[in-house]
């Protein structure tokens, strides 16, 4: 193979070299760390994948060192190739950062704010969109957009109210599956994912729809409602599967396995897509050789003494006390009515209410 | 009477039918090119007569042929756009409905020009009487030898077909359009790769507006120098304009790109001024993406000059005080009307259009539709007037195609122009329910007619 000329491409400062034909986004992913735009939609084992969700929007400052011409709009990281000396400006620009708060705001809106009951809570990509970019008050005053409950299939549990269109999970069934079972139905604000005339999708592979999305949209039935991912811990394993490679999560507490999923990398993508065998019927320990645990390094609450080179957080405790050295900060007893040695809890008949706490005069 | 080049020979009786569309001259820019002309030179003439595409964003025409990309060994096509569903504009259908044969012709000179041997209209599924009506020409035009294999003994082979859409606003929108024809669900492709390089099929493709390619029969037969005569600076020739609203005499015209806009309303030839009487208080250019202007920017622009029925007149001053000529579909209102219920409907049409799979657009029109739902009932705040300023900011630029912007464009200009008629309909919310706002300080006392 003869030697490819390799295009440089600055993001926000920093100067890297890559293949011709590399998006910006994947560039970013090179480089790495805070400059990596956020993909909600792109999925890099996907073909045809992303363009869509517009959280990736970055500035190009430059178009290339032939044409330094800057583009006028925002544009997809996901979708745009680099040139040769292009110039890319993502959290360096103010622009790109508003234009991404407004686009996390536009997938907030009218998703259900439903997160303690939902499966996908600690692992979801707009949960930790929103930590990032998301305002603390919402500036939506209506009633949000729901959806009928449509089943799906066995396996797979569909929560349209929940789905940010990414469309991931039809290149799946396009890309993967024997046959698309499923699609996006009617237009704008009322697109779902349906099967219109409601079939089951149990197809083989089809189960890789739940890993690739982003959101809660759809989860693993066998998992439903069983435990909370960050309870559980993730540890590769993998079997001999004829029809898969066999590499995957399981996601254990003690001895347990509540569920099993594909290997994401660092940025949430599977490469090795596994069958619904392994996925939905190999819940036994005896099933799989456990290699050890899984390394996760996605900021995000499953990480959670998982992480890959976690540094251990300084403990500014005592610089904030200057020398002083309290046994506890602050004696709860003297703020809190509850501990009126006057009150005997036992006494109260029903529970306690801010009334049984009111000063009596005696 | 300004001089005419599409619609002068529709009052002839019968010209809908070959024989008589034929005996006034019909097919000859087809037997020109095919007997004495190389498809570079329609090319060429085409750009020489500056003609712009007529199907909102006046893209030069002979530059999109140009930039076709001509691999070898791989089919090219031509597809003709006459999805025309953007409100206000009806210039297409009164064409195809009137003189289709004009576009069979202009569809025949233009897959010369491009070497698309297999042309396709896709129409608005709406207009299902005009798709009868287009066979029929095509069928004809088949009969007398000027489609199919080897038209004319020049060897060209070329077929046209008729592809009826299923009711959605956003197929008009190239690419869109390319995905529905194809079969598939009319989501806009993300671009590039452009249709040029990667359009019908994977293949090289050109889409054109139905006027555009109509136009192309004209500058055949006088030639593209001839052609850059007409009309002024860089909107050469004649453009359709489908006037509708409160005017005296709403319907298609044909101008000469060189009257300005107050002829075009007041003149006698055209609208024939406001209807009842009344006084004009704002209008919509374009069709219903672009800017709404307030009658003292339509009539002069900024500068102070006459504001032209041109390209460049009418977007003079940019957004902040000019808007565009878009499609042609003119929209005039009078004293009576109100902006915010307007600007409502209009919001409501970009909700139900949006594809939805962006999600600036997908939520954004589904949100301003709610937000001036209550402003216009009454149920408003003042603080949803900033709120609905920035909703649309966010959505503009922002997404994949410019269903996002053209969502967006009406709505800025109508909080630009008239915000004090949205806070007065938070201030007088029962009022507002009663009676409209009215003119305000936006029109100047005019003189009636010209
Ligand atoms: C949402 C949307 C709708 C459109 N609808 C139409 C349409 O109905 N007819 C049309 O000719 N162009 C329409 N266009 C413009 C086309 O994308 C394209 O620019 C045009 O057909 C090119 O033709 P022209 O160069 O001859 O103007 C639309 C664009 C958008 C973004
Ligand atoms: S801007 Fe609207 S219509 Fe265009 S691709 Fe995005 S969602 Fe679809
Ligand atoms: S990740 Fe690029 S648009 Fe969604």
């Amino acid at each position: 193979m003869s030697e490819q000329k390799l295009f440089k491409v600055t993001i926000d400062n920093i100067t890297t070299e890559v293949e011709p034909g590399t998006t910006i986004l994947q560039a970013a992913r090179k480089i790495g760390g805070d400059i990596v735009p956020p993909a909600m939609c792109y999925y890099s084992t996907l073909k045809d994948s992303g363009g869509k969700c517009r959280t990736c929007l970055v500035k190009v400052a430059q178009g290339s060192a032939a044409d330094p011409r800057p583009v006028p709009k925002l544009v997809a990281s996901c979708r745009t190739a680099v040139m040769d000396g292009m110039v890319v400006e993502n959290i360096t620009n103010q622009q790109v950062l508003e234009a991404r708060d407004g686009v996390v705001e536009f997938l907030l809106i009218n998703h259900p704010l439903d997160c303690p009951v939902c499966d996908q809570a600690g692992e979801c990509n707009l949960q930790d969109l929103s930590y990032g970019h998301g305002d603390d008050k919402s500036r939506f005053e209506f009633v949000k957009r729901t959806f009928e409950p449509e089943n799906i299939g066995p396996h797979i549990q569909l929560h349209m109210n929940r789905c940010i269109m990414c469309y991931r999970c039809t290149y799946v069934a396009d890309q993967l599956t024997e046959e698309r079972l499923h699609g996006v139905l009617d237009r704008g604000d009322r697109s779902r994912i349906s099967t219109y005339i409601s079939k089951a999708i149990d197809n083989d592979f089809s189960g890789n729809m739940i890993d690739v999305c982003p959101v809660g949209a759809l989860t693993d039935k066998t998992f439903r409602f069983k435990n909370r991912v960050w309870f559980t811990r993730p540890m590769d394993a993998h079997r001999e599967c004829s029809k898969c490679a066999g590499k995957v999560h399981l996601w254990m507490r003690g001895d347990e396995v509540f569920r099993v999923t594909g290997r994401k990398d660092q940025w949430g993508e599977v490469h090795d897509w596994i069958c619904n065998e392994c996925r939905y019927d190999k819940k036994k320990v005896s099933d799989w050789v456990i290699e050890g645990p899984a390394k996760m390094s996605r900021h995000s609450v499953i990480s959670v003494n998982k992480y890959y080179g976690l540094k251990k957080p300084k403990d500014f405790l005592p610089e904030v006390m200057g020398g002083r050295d309290p046994k506890m900060l602050m004696d709860i007893h003297d703020v809190s009515g509850v501990n009126d040695p006057d009150i005997d809890l036992s006494a109260v008949n029903g529970p306690a209410t801010s009334k049984t706490f009111e000063k009596k005069d005696s | 009477m300004g001089r005419k080049l599409l619609l002068d020979k529709v009052g002839i009786v019968g010209i809908r039918s070959y024989d008589v569309y034929r005996e006034n001259g019909g097919y000859s820019s087809v037997e020109k090119v095919l007997k004495t002309m190389s498809p570079d030179d329609v090319t060429n003439e085409v750009k020489k007569s500056g003609l712009r595409g007529r199907g909102g964003a006046g893209f030069p025409t002979g530059m999109k042929w140009g930039f076709l990309a001509k691999p070898e060994g791989v089919p090219r096509y031509l597809v003709c756009n006459a999805d025309e569903s953007e409100p206000g504009t009806f210039k297409d259908r009164y064409l195809m409905e009137h003189i289709p044969h004009l576009l069979i012709e202009g569809l025949i000179v233009s897959s010369y020009a491009v070497g698309s041997n297999r042309t396709y209209i896709y129409i608005r599924g709406e207009f299902g009487w005009i798709v009868d009506i287009l066979e029929q020409a095509i069928a004809e035009a088949k009969n007398n030898g000027w489609l199919g294999k080897n038209i004319l003994g020049s060897g060209f082979d070329c077929e046209i077909y008729v592809h009826p859409g299923a009711g959605a606003y956003i197929c008009g929108e190239e690419t869109a359009l390319l995905e529905s024809l194809e079969g598939k669900r009319g989501n806009p492709r993300i671009k590039p790769p452009f249709p040029a390089v990667k359009g019908l099929y994977g293949c090289p493709t050109v889409v054109n507006n139905v006027e555009t390619l109509s136009t192309v029969v004209p500058i055949i037969n006088m030639g593209g120098d001839e052609y850059a005569k007409y009309g002024t600076g860089k909107s050469t020739g004649t453009k359709l304009i489908s006037a509708c609203g409160n005017i005296n005499k709403p319907g298609v015209y044909e101008i000469e790109m060189n009257i300005s806009v107050e002829e075009f309303i007041y003149n006698d030839e055209y609208c024939g001024g406001i209807a009842n009487g009344k006084r004009l208080k704002a209008c919509v250019p374009g069709g219903s993406s672009v800017p709404v202007l307030p009658a003292n920017l339509l009539l002069k622009t900024a500068k102070g000059e006459t504001r032209m029925m041109t390209y460049e007149s009418l977007s003079d001053g940019g957004f902040l005080t000019g808007s565009m000529l878009g499609s042609g579909g003119f929209i005039v209102y009078d004293e009576d009307q109100c902006i915010v219920r307007n600007t409502y409907s209009f919001s409501r049409f970009y909700r139900h259009e949006s594809c939805g799979q962006c999600s600036p657009c997908r939520e954004g029109t589904f949100w301003m539709e709610k937000i001036l739902w209550n402003l216009e009932h009454g149920k408003g705040k003042m603080k949803d007037i900033d709120l609905l300023w920035s909703v649309q900011g966010n959505i503009e630029g922002n997404t994949i195609c410019p269903l996002g912007d053209a969502a967006a464009w009406p709505v800025a200009a109508a909080i630009r122009h008239f915000r004090d008629e949205f806070e007065w309909h938070v201030t007088h919310p029962e009022e507002a329910q009663r009676r409209n706002y009215g003119l305000a300080g936006y029109a100047e006392p005019l003189k009636a007619g010209v």
